[in-house]
């Protein structure tokens, strides 16, 4: 399996790793400062007052302490480490945009064995739980990349559509086996106390999720730049054919594992928000966080320590837009323009870039 | 130095400027090409050569300059388009067909309108008629061989009405008799009417003088010669491509047909590398080589002569450990190393620092934590020992010359020493010095005891690297005498 010129373009563009820190952040800071600018301009134009809008968004995000920790930072758990897989596999060069689905599969898995766990100490029962959660978004990425790997199909696109198959999967378990007892809700049965994930802040809704995304990312960042294992998929992400080549790597292995530790990473995202946020499986579960994912692993350019700030800034962002809803009448669709902006500013200057870096070289 | 004869010119720059950053590409270059005339355009790599004609097809624009074509100046900025429709055409390099299109598609491809295929096709036959040209209209270009591709552009061109051709390195791409077919249809065509004329871009002097009427040299951005083709000989093309410096050092390389064969009593020489009747198959599963036998000792460069497309590739990759083989026995080194001919696609990562290039020697065998401060050291004593101008070890390999980039290459293959050597093309697309370069490199590896087997698609690179020769046609190997006229015949499969 080798990736197809498109991935490793992106790959390459998007996670150039040429200039300093500091340059990315200022690099990220003004693509999101024009963002803003066109936020406001869009809210002029469709008739609010942006200023209204804007203090609603602030307030919503950051307003207060209990806003930032539990609007803003309890949404940016599930995007980071939606943000950590798609990274990884882009990494790879692997167009995972799967994220969701992995994600929701992660989250059946848990609810699942969390179910049926009764008489298991929930102390055992959890890191079970969160286990077969990552098991599950990797098997559901597996799909993808078995798809690829026997019969060439793109795992753009069947990613894509794995996606839907998890959602509509979800609606019918939730209807059917999983569903709670009094069979009227199309949703699994909410978990006791003792199986929810510890809350770290008293008075928040900030749960021990966070302290799981952020060593975790630490832990990739450290993985990739020091580690063989983490050279060799830097190494196939660039350049599949010289990594065969020159470094005898076998591309097919090292593409598979990149595929089933991204799913694994975006399970265990649903399998956190399950056990930290919402305790029960239902159909609307995410409200998209593995397609935000995309956007939060581009903005970071693939750094895995990065992505934990960008999951802060579309943490706020969402956070805020309800409270721009709420506050100021503003539709949340809004915000989702604004994401897709982003992106689009993202891969327009990644091109830019590039374009530059070869009329130069 | 005599300016060519005062004839009204088909196309003329004057006084090009060219800017890319710091580099100064173009540096008031004037170039007239005279009516039925075939001009030869040389230069080492970077002297600005694909830049000129770039400029005169419209996909650069000049800081400075003009262009008239036929003795109306272009309107600068101008189009491929603007000036396809003025007559002048380009073949590049790398070719722009779209592989999975017939030959007809291409060829319309471009054109307004609707596409009717079989206008088209009876285009196709008449240009092939008229030029010698022929190509089968509803071949799919993915199907054919490379000079046929090659034949597909140029009747794209001509299909436009083209009459001034740019062509970029046509021979590059090509096998000997290939190469030497384009240049017979190159005179033809600038013959064949007072309108036409053929821009040769190339760095072989020999073609140069073989099939032109003018040449005009450039080096560094600067027009350092233009003259009739006539009054120039090897050595002053060579002399005004590099400058009086390096000119008797790489002459030297050019002219001396053979080196002393190296001697046998010198050593223990061991067989390194060894095959008994080997069969390899390519990737799709296609027999490419058939029950070869051949040895590689320490301290020998041993040579494959070949047309295109006769089992080399598949051949130097068995050896290399990256093919299997089918049958027949294969005793080869585990660290033996391999320096591929494609460097951008299977030997470098172009967005990695030269450090990371380094470490991806042995990336798919080491376990742990990589020691990133010994291979940054690593790389910066090789890039001192090997002559390898790069800024830093943290550059991207992307920044470096092609010719450094080899360099490179080549250095990060030798760097531990190891007991033999896999090398394809090593100075395909290189200019002289460089060239010189990648050859010296292999002679003191070749010195220092490595088994080194090598393939070039130039036979006169073969024979004066090779220390012993085996002839490979259609898949069938066998050692010839290390004699031109052989060992040509051997590799195009005449009987000896």
């Amino acid at each position: 399996m080798t990736a197809t010129p498109t991935s490793s373009v992106l790959a390459a563009n998007v996670g150039r790793e040429g200039r300093g820190a500091l340059g990315q952040v200022a690099q990220v800071a003004t693509l999101v400062a024009i963002t803003m600018g066109l936020l406001v301009l869009l809210l002029a134009v469709t008739g609010y007052d942006p200023a209204t809008a804007l203090r609603a968004l602030a307030r919503g995000a950051f307003g207060s302490w209990y806003a930032f920790t539990s609007a803003t930072l309890v949404r940016a758990i599930p995007l980071a480490l939606t943000g950590l897989a798609v990274a990884l596999a882009f990494r790879a060069g692997l167009l995972n945009i799967g994220a969701e689905g992995q994600l929701l599969a992660g989250a059946t898995a848990t609810a699942a064995v969390l179910g049926a766990s009764g008489a298991v100490p929930p102390l055992l029962s959890l890191p079970l739980a969160l286990a077969a959660g990552m098991a599950a978004g990797a098997l559901w990425a597996g799909i993808a990349a078995l798809l690829r790997q026997r019969f060439g199909v793109l795992e753009v696109i069947s990613t894509i559509m794995l996606n839907f198959v998890a959602l509509y999967a979800v609606g019918w378990l939730v209807r059917g086996p999983l569903q709670e007892p009094t069979r009227i809700y199309p949703q699994s049965a909410s978990l006791a106390k003792a199986l929810q994930l510890p809350v770290l802040l008293p008075g928040t809704r900030l749960h021990l999720g966070v302290l799981l995304a952020v060593s975790l990312a630490v832990a990739l960042w450290w993985w990739q730049r020091a580690t063989a294992g983490g050279f060799r998929l830097r190494a196939v992400g660039m350049n599949p054919h010289a990594a065969a080549t020159i470094g005898r790597v076998d591309v097919a292995r090292v593409s598979l594992l990149a595929f089933l530790a991204s799913g694994a990473l975006a399970g265990l995202g649903g399998a956190v928000e399950l056990t930290g946020v919402t305790y029960a499986l239902y159909e609307n579960l995410s409200p998209g966080y593995g397609y935000t994912a995309i956007a939060v692993a581009l903005l970071a350019r693939l750094n895995p320590v990065g992505v934990l700030g960008t999951a802060v800034l579309f943490g706020a962002l969402q956070a805020g837009a309800n409270a721009m809803q709420r506050d100021a009448g503003v539709p949340i669709a809004l915000v989702n323009v604004v994401e897709a902006v982003l992106i689009l500013l993202v891969i327009a200057s990644d091109r830019l870039r590039g374009t530059r870096a070869e009329a130069t070289a | 130095m005599s300016a060519p004869a005062a004839s009204p010119s088909v196309l003329t720059l004057r006084g090009v400027h060219k800017r890319f950053g710091d580099v100064h590409a173009l540096r008031d270059v004037t170039l007239e090409v005279r009516p039925g005339t075939v001009h030869a355009l040389l230069g080492e790599n970077g002297a600005g050569k694909s830049t000129l004609m770039r400029v005169a097809f419209g996909l650069v624009r000049p800081d400075a300059g003009t262009i008239v074509v036929s003795g109306s100046p272009m309107a600068t900025p101008f189009t491929p388009l603007q000036a396809i429709a003025r007559g002048i055409g380009m073949v590049h390099q790398h070719f722009t067909l779209v592989s999975a299109m017939t030959v007809a598609e291409n060829v319309a491809l471009g054109a307004s309108g609707r596409y009717a295929p079989d206008v088209v096709a009876a285009r196709i036959r008449d240009i092939g008629e008229r030029t010698g040209l022929v190509l089968d209209p509803a071949a799919r270009v993915s199907d054919l061989p490379v000079s046929a591709q090659q034949r597909c552009e140029i009747v794209k061109a001509l299909a436009r009405d083209v009459r001034v051709l740019i062509l970029d390195e046509p021979t590059a791409v090509l096998a000997p008799d290939e190469a030497a077919a384009l240049l017979q249809w190159v005179r033809h065509f600038a013959d064949a009417d007072p309108s036409h004329a053929v821009v040769l871009i190339t760095h072989k002097l020999r073609d140069a003088l073989a099939m032109a009427d003018d040449i005009t040299v450039l080096r560094r951005g600067q027009r350092v010669l233009c003259a009739a083709a006539r009054e120039c000989t090897e050595a002053s093309l060579a002399d005004a491509m590099l400058g009086p410096d390096e000119r008797a050092r790489a002459l030297d390389e050019e002219v001396v047909p053979h080196m002393t064969s190296h001697d046998d009593s010198v050593g223990a020489h061991h067989e390194v590398v060894f095959a008994d009747a080997l069969d390899v198959r390519d990737t799709r599963g296609v027999m490419r080589v058939k029950r070869a036998s051949f040895a590689v000792r320490t301290g020998e460069i041993v040579g494959v002569a070949a047309v295109e497309g006769s089992g080399q590739h598949e051949l130097l990759r068995a050896v290399a450990g990256l093919l299997p083989t089918t049958s027949g026995r294969l005793r080869v080194p585990d660290d033996i190393a391999f320096v591929p001919e494609d460097r951008h696609r299977d030997a470098l990562l172009l967005d990695a620092s030269l450090t990371e290039n380094l470490a991806l020697r042995d990336a798919g065998t080491r376990r742990g934590r990589l020691p990133w401060a010994e291979f940054a050291q690593r790389t910066r004593d090789l890039l001192d020992q090997r002559d390898v101008r790069a800024a830093s070890a943290t550059v991207l390999a992307r920044t470096l010359s092609g010719g450094n980039q080899q360099k490179f290459i080549l250095a990060r293959a030798l760097d531990d020493a190891p007991p033999a050597l896999v090398v394809e093309n090593p100075t395909r697309g290189l200019d002289f010095r460089a060239t010189a370069a990648v050859h010296d490199a292999l002679r003191d590896a070749r010195d220092a005891g490595i088994a080194i087997l090598l393939y070039s698609s130039d036979l006169d690179e073969v024979l004066q690297l090779a220390d012993r020769v085996l002839a490979l046609h259609d898949g069938e190997l066998r050692a010839v005498p290390r004699d031109r006229d052989i060992v040509g015949r051997a590799m195009l499969g005449a009987a000896s």
